[in-house]
């Protein structure tokens, strides 16, 4: 089989960008031709932060202690904002794509399939922001989001911190859909991982106010620095040196997961011989 | 009662299909557990923090949470994976077969595909319904248990005609396999937590919440004994509303339909 593998070695940078130009383009025109799908998409990715909200201000009423209903409300307006730049779907894709065979032709083109998948997934999110970002200021005024930590600071510190967050979720959510070459359902596994992110990585509720086993556990894995340290340095919640490691962080699992990718990559490659074959 | 052998012959059919798939129903066990864990976890979380979450203790949510897997199990088990299949045959076209078939096509389309991994997630949603109970308002008599049977039946009738009315739309809109994904992200989130701590505007604005409200949060208090007599009668006539107009558009629906090819 593996004179049969495609030949990854670097297409050159000008070849990759003219690939990267065009199947942008492509995407988005798919994405704006579907825009009734995308806003589906967009209603579900609404909902949870929606209901979060509702439950957490039930909580904090009669209480003087922890946070205030204003601050949750700006938390999970902030969250889906984050959530939905950092999402991917393509671990609930290659299952289907590997059964149905669709993964041949992607395998036979001359660029690592995951360009492909980079453009299929910043066009979406695109898309899909002309509904967020009007929802967002709706959830800010319904439910009298307080953002008095937020400032032209926090949101400069935020920008990189969201860029790298999208990139590192991508990047460690692709790993865990290349478990689709072993595994013929995933399903089970891809659950777990949506329950991850919404525990240590705060999607749920601010990591602050969870239970310390999964604050300290939090640290130790990407999903914190996915999702949870970007709201906070929106919110203004990080600044100084806690900035700086978050930062450190978010590289430091980049860098680790593209490892992982590049090995299961290969493996997962040469183990692959097509539905039929 | 020829409709009634047809719903049996297709739960049969189902059930040997699901021998010959025997992983499925070991993955079936896998999810059920993840969900269970990641609502547990979320109730404990949201109780390390408060006594009561608008009126409802911790021992109740828990309650709540059983009905709601019971529900999802049900819907699960009949209703997602036909509908499913249904929608799938109207972008095929393999929809005009079915209409062929001397037997009521929205039963038909209702029952289709069986999916008996789900029973897990009933079974699991008694246990933790019986743990609940256990722990907080204790076991109620066999009046309420046969008054929860009832609303949790209606409910289901609510939800299934909810459901039969968007996939209805699949006959103008072809390509409509979402909107059911969108349901269970409304059903998974809304549905898990007492409808009674949303404001009334947003469940005005929310259509979907209505359904899960009735399927899930009135049957639960039929168990914690925080049922009101006007929800009660309330629940069972908008099942009748609900059926009927389902049905009705179903009919209005299918008049219109031209076939795959026309």
């Amino acid at each position: 089989m593996s004179s049969l593998t495609p030949d990854f070695s670097k297409p050159s940078p000008r070849a990759l960008l003219g690939y990267y130009r065009g199947q942008f383009a492509a995407a988005l025109g798919f994405n704006l031709a579907y825009r009734g799908m995308v806003a589906l998409w967009v209603l579900g990715a609404i909902m949870q932060p929606l209901v979060l909200i509702v439950v957490w201000q039930t909580v904090s009423e009669g209480r003087d202690s922890g946070m205030t209903a204003g601050q949750y409300a700006a938390y999970f307006m902030v969250s889906m904002i984050v959530s939905h730049m950092t999402f991917i779907w393509h671990m609930w894709e290659f299952e289907w794509r590997i059964r149905s065979g669709y993964f041949s032709p992607l395998l036979l083109r001359p660029v690592h399939p995951i360009h492909h998948d980079i453009c299929e997934n910043l066009s979406y999110k695109l898309v899909g922001l002309m509904g967020i970002i009007p929802a967002a200021v709706l959830m800010a005024l319904i439910f009298g989001a307080d953002f008095s930590g937020a400032s032209w600071r926090s949101m400069v510190a935020f920008a990189p911190a969201l860029l790298l967050a999208m990139a590192l979720r991508f990047v460690v959510e692709w790993c865990l859909a290349l478990a689709a070459f072993w595994m013929t359902k995933v399903a089970s596994l891809n659950q777990l991982f949506d329950a991850f992110f919404l525990f240590l990585g705060g999607q749920f509720a601010p990591i602050s106010v969870m239970p310390d086993w999964i604050q300290t556990l939090s640290f130790a894995l990407p999903f914190r620095w996915s999702i949870y340290f970007p709201i906070q340095v929106a919110l203004g919640d990080i600044t100084g040196r806690d900035l700086w490691i978050g930062y450190g962080m978010q590289l430091l699992w980049i860098g680790l997961a593209i490892g992982i990718l590049q090995l299961m990559w290969k493996r997962a490659v040469a183990n692959y011989s097509a539905v039929g074959a | 009662m020829h409709a009634f052998t047809v719903v049996r012959t297709y739960i049969r059919l189902g059930l040997l299909n699901f021998v010959q798939y025997r992983a499925d129903f070991f993955l079936g066990v896998v999810n059920a557990a993840v969900q269970f864990a990641t609502q547990l976890l979320a109730i404990m979380i949201v109780f390390n923090q408060t006594e009561s979450l608008g009126g409802w203790s911790r021992e109740d949510l828990i309650v709540l949470v059983g009905v709601h897997a019971i529900v999802s199990g049900i819907l699960g088990m009949i209703f997602s994976p036909s509908i499913g299949s249904f929608l799938e045959s109207i972008r095929l076209g393999t929809f005009d077969f079915l209409l062929t078939k001397p037997v009521d096509a929205q039963l038909l389309a209702s029952v289709q595909s069986v999916a008996p991994q789900s029973t897990a997630l009933i079974a699991a949603g008694l246990a933790i319904i019986g743990y609940g109970l256990h722990a907080g308002a204790g076991f109620p008599g066999i009046g309420a248990v046969l008054m929860f049977v009832l609303l949790l039946l209606a409910g289901l009738c609510m939800v299934y005609s909810f459901m039969l009315v968007l996939a209805s739309m699949a006959f103008w809109f072809v390509k409509l396999d979402n909107i059911m994904n969108i349901f269970s992200v409304m059903f998974g989130n809304a549905g898990t937590w007492p409808i009674t701590i949303f404001p009334a505007w947003l469940r005005g604005m929310l259509t979907f919440i209505i359904p899960i409200a009735f399927a899930v949060t009135i049957p639960a208090q039929a168990l914690t004994g925080a049922l009101m007599v006007g929800n009660v009668v309330l629940t069972f006539a908008l099942a009748a509303v609900f059926l009927t107009i389902s049905r009705l558009f179903w009919r209005f629906a299918i008049r219109q339909y031209t076939g795959a090819s026309a």
